[in-house]
């Protein structure tokens, strides 16, 4: 693999950053977390008025570099340039004193405040707001027009769709004056309309003179977006390529250090009777506002129903609601011949329903406790360990390593504490655990978010044999090449309805359509 | 991404940082003793003689641990449910009310007898006091934290009503019930070790110490070794995983309050029936509130209940003979060294950690790299 690797020095394209020193130097930056080596002797240089592209596995330090360039952390060994100069970042307001500007994977928004707030928020230059306001609306309505960044300052974010809350980050930047903006994972919650939105700003940025870093594990956007691309393995920048002298397969190629395969080999599907079917419901929240708006679906045994949508339409409602978490205000919803709409989790579980939850974090697992007392969430009444007064540890530790070793859990220690395995290894505890039963059928949220990519193929094969089993599954994911790649049908889901149906073959700009809530019209000014 | 401070090993965890945190808080308190003009050192040397140096000051201090042990408990019940019980307090007046009743009842009666019907009685009387702060958090999402303080003073107004007006002897000043007969009280241990040539003194310390080390037994059974000690746990760490998992945290809140409360009241068998063999007021002393801080020291795990319950119990007989030895340090002074070591032993438990984390870290690089 590392023979394909290429020379740093790239033939420099933009004529007029050909001038311009590197907008950021990393030269030999070294971070180490205990016996974690997160950053191994990084050199990177990105060029002033490029777009860079940095992509990686989790866990693969693209973070924790950014990090260091934002003042979160310090370098153990190593230095920063900046614009050609050594530059000591010891907090983010040096970092912004620097020009970097940083627009977290997680908004750093108060919602309850207006958009022209939040820009000022920090930035406030004077005692009183009145003067400060002004000067900031002004500036606002001069980005608005030079880089497509519309947004109507006096509305309240909390109101926002996430694509213009994102622009509000955006904002804040330049507004502190960023040359340099650093955007980690920021197309995770946009739909297809919004990323291509997003795209035309960093052009126009670029086109302005600003650098853009772009961190994301998302192949194709790298592809569609960068001028150069920088792939980090285990802490180390393996490549560095003039996007265009490259390919996905051999980026790809580069994240995992050996050939994945991106495609899921699935034979056509089979599918039996109705295992679940949801018919009318509606859920509403505590306000009373709905979530779910009158959803009929059904999923039969032997067949995969993908459900996409950009997250937060209520999809994470639908799923919840049929594993009796949350309770309907109308409808019903079966589970073979058996109507489970008033049943409790537990007792819907018993009944044959295994739900992967989306947020292993919040959801899924309880992080403090060791791998196999994670492994009996929602089984703490299995027999097998559950039959006297007391727990049967003996027996749960010897389920756990039988388990750990057949759904390829690293490293297989059952006593070690949840949180200290890596997200795809969580993932497969859980999986482990859902699947070991034979449930009739499967619902899964997001079932590879935050994985690396080799779990990914691992928990795809597994929900594609459950599939050839003759189960039934409902997938959601935010990852429509995900939902394409699996799925026999794809429902679309968008402010609580679905919005469409049709087979995975339908062509991605036909999906991002119905995922906006629009069929045939143009995928102007989607919601999310 | 990986957290800056990875976890210590268990042995830092468990010995080396509260081991720390007791000497900052010995050191603060040391300069204290200093600032009033007297030497620290002499008076931990008399501290540590008083409560362990002879027979009659153990004996002295196991009773003080003891109920420490069951409030301490207590607390930890509740924080692994996610729940901060200020209520031991509390629960352990009501307690003794509990006690007292049955023991005015069949007053006359051999203790062995009664004792069985007494720990129930404390139990239940605790448990009932807590319940209602439990129902309010499961069912309306009052916090606990207010409801169980109410509840303390509600015990403690209550008490003065029933003392004066319901229970209180005809024709006494004082508000407290008539003393049991001999029979039903317990035997003091001085009862069977003086005889054997241990001089147990005028020391309380009776058999409800072994009933304090078998509840911290029953408590570490169900925290780690039962279904419900797993749901109790599940719901304490994550309240959202608990629903996914089945459980109605509202009813684990309950169950967590009721046996929390229980252990809460048991502390006053030790008390009523066991030393003062009469109810009266505040016979409680504060040890509910010193629950709170032997839970933290303890990091809520039953055997270091036991140990921090032991270091208070240590603090209270060491603190009572200092005070009587050198009359410049003042019973209030030994309530500011507790006061030291509460926070610095459950305050700021975490002062240390980040430190000590990267200490371990750069040892375990450079570990690596010889």
């Amino acid at each position: 693999m590392q023979g394909s690797v290429r020379p740093q020095s790239v033939p420099t394209s933009i004529p007029p950053a050909a001038e311009r020193p590197p907008a950021i130097e990393f030269v030999g930056i070294d971070k180490r977390f205990g016996a974690n080596h997160a950053n191994r002797n990084i050199h990177l240089t990105i060029r002033a008025g490029s777009i860079h592209g940095l992509v990686g596995e989790n866990g693969a330090g693209k973070s924790t570099l950014m990090s260091i360039l934002y003042g979160f952390y310090q370098a153990d060994r190593g230095e920063i340039r900046v614009n050609g100069r050594r530059t000591a970042i010891r907090s983010s307001a040096q970092a912004i004193a620097a020009g970097i500007g940083m627009v977290h994977q997680q908004f750093m928004l108060v919602d309850t405040m207006t958009v022209l707030e939040n820009v000022l928020l920090g930035a406030e230059g004077s005692a009183t707001l009145g003067p400060a306001e002004k000067r900031a609306r002004a500036v606002l309505a001069r980005l608005a027009s030079d880089y497509e960044l519309e947004v109507d300052p006096d509305a309240t974010v909390a109101d926002l769709s996430v694509g213009e809350q994102q622009r509000v980050e955006i904002l804040k930047t330049l507004y502190r004056g960023a040359e340099i903006l650093i955007l980690d994972e920021p197309t995770a919650v946009l739909t297809p309309a919004e990323v291509e939105h997003l795209f035309r700003i960093l052009r126009r940025l670029q086109g302005e003179g600003k650098t853009v870093v772009v961190i994301t594990h998302k192949l194709k956007e790298i592809m569609a977006v960068t001028d150069e691309v920088s792939v980090m393995r285990k802490g180390e920048i393996v490549a560095t390529w003039p996007t265009a002298d490259t390919s996905v397969e051999s980026l790809a190629q580069a994240m995992v250090g050996r050939r994945v395969l991106l495609e899921v080999e699935k034979g056509p599907s089979v599918p039996g009777a109705v295992e679940l079917a949801v018919e009318h419901l509606t859920l509403r929240d505590k306000r009373g506002v709905i979530q779910v708006d009158d959803v009929s679906l059904e999923v039969r045994a032997g067949e995969i129903v993908g459900i996409a949508g950009v997250a937060g339409n209520g999809q994470s409602e639908l799923l919840e609601a049929i594993a009796g978490i949350r309770h309907a205000a109308s409808g019903a919803i079966r589970l073979g011949e058996i109507e489970i709409t008033r049943l409790d989790p537990s007792e819907i579980r018993d009944l044959g329903l295994a739900h992967i939850p989306e947020d292993r974090h919040r959801m899924g697992l309880v992080l403090s406790f060791s791998a196999e007392e994670n492994l009996m969430l929602g089984y703490q009444d299995d027999p097998r360990w559950a039959k006297g007064l007391l727990l049967d540890t003996s027996a749960l530790r010897t389920t756990a390593e039988a388990e750990f070793v057949e759904f390829d859990v690293r490293p297989p220690e059952p006593a070690q504490r949840t949180a200290l395995f890596s997200g795809g290894n969580q993932q497969k505890i859980i999986l482990a655990r859902e699947i070991d039963r034979e449930p009739k059928v499967l619902i899964v949220g997001q079932p590879t978010r935050g994985v690396d990519i080799g779990a990914i193929e691992a928990i795809h094969r597994r929900l594609i044999e459950m599939r050839d089993a003759g189960r039934a599954i409902l997938l959601v994911s935010a990852e429509l090449d995900e939902i394409r790649s699996l799925s026999d049908r794809i429902l679309c889901m968008c402010q609580g309805r679905i919005t469409g149906e049709c087979r995975p073959e339908t062509s991605e700009a036909e999906i991002g359509m119905m995922m906006a809530g629009l069929s045939g019209t143009a995928a102007k000014g989607a919601t999310a | 991404m990986s957290a800056p401070h990875r976890d210590l090993p268990p042995l830092v965890d468990y010995v080396v940082v509260p081991f720390l945190n007791l000497a900052v808080a010995f050191l603060v308190a040391g300069l204290v003793v200093l600032a009033i003009g007297e030497n620290p050192l002499q008076a931990v040397a008399i501290m540590l003689h008083g409560a362990l140096g002879y027979p009659e000051g153990v004996g002295f201090t196991l009773y003080y641990t003891t109920g420490f042990v069951f409030t301490g408990l207590s607390v930890a019940v509740a924080f692994h449910a996610g729940l901060f019980n200020i209520g031991s307090e509390g629960q352990a007046t009501l307690g003794g009310l509990g006690v007292a009743l049955l023991c005015l009842t069949f007053d006359g009666a051999p203790w062995w007898l009664v004792l069985p019907f007494a720990l129930a009685a404390s139990a239940l009387f605790g448990a009932a006091w807590a319940f209602v702060p439990a129902w309010l958090q499961a069912r309306r999402g009052s916090h606990i934290v207010i409801t169980t303080i109410m509840f303390n003073y509600l015990a403690a107004t209550l008490m003065v009503w029933l003392l004066v007006e319901v229970l209180g002897q005809p024709g006494s000043m004082s508000p407290e019930t008539k003393t049991f007969e001999e029979a039903t009280r317990l035997p003091f241990l001085r009862d069977f070790l003086t005889p054997l040539g241990i001089d147990l003194g005028q020391s309380p310390v009776n058999p409800m110490v072994f009933v304090a080390l078998l509840s911290a037994v029953f408590v570490w059974l169900l925290i780690w070794r039962t279904r419900f000690g797993f749901e109790l746990r599940t719901v304490g760490q994550n309240p959202t995983a608990a629903v996914y998992a089945g459980i109605d945290p509202g009813n684990i809140v309950i169950a967590a309050m009721l046996i929390s409360g229980g252990l809460s009241g048991l502390m006053a068998v030790n008390e009523v029936m066991g030393v003062q063999h009469r109810l009266l007021l505040e016979f409680v002393a504060g040890a509910g509130f010193v629950g709170i801080a032997v839970a933290l020291m303890g990091r809520s795990h039953p055997f270091g209940v036991v140990l921090s319950a032991l270091l208070f119990g240590i603090l209270y007989q060491g603190g009572a003979e200092l005070a009587f030895e050198k009359p410049s340090i003042s019973r209030d002074m030994i309530v500011v060294i507790q006061a030291l070591v509460i926070l610095f032993a459950g305050a700021l438990e975490h002062m240390f950690r980040p430190a000590l984390g990267r200490l371990f870290a750069r040892a375990e690089t450079a570990g690596g790299r010889a």
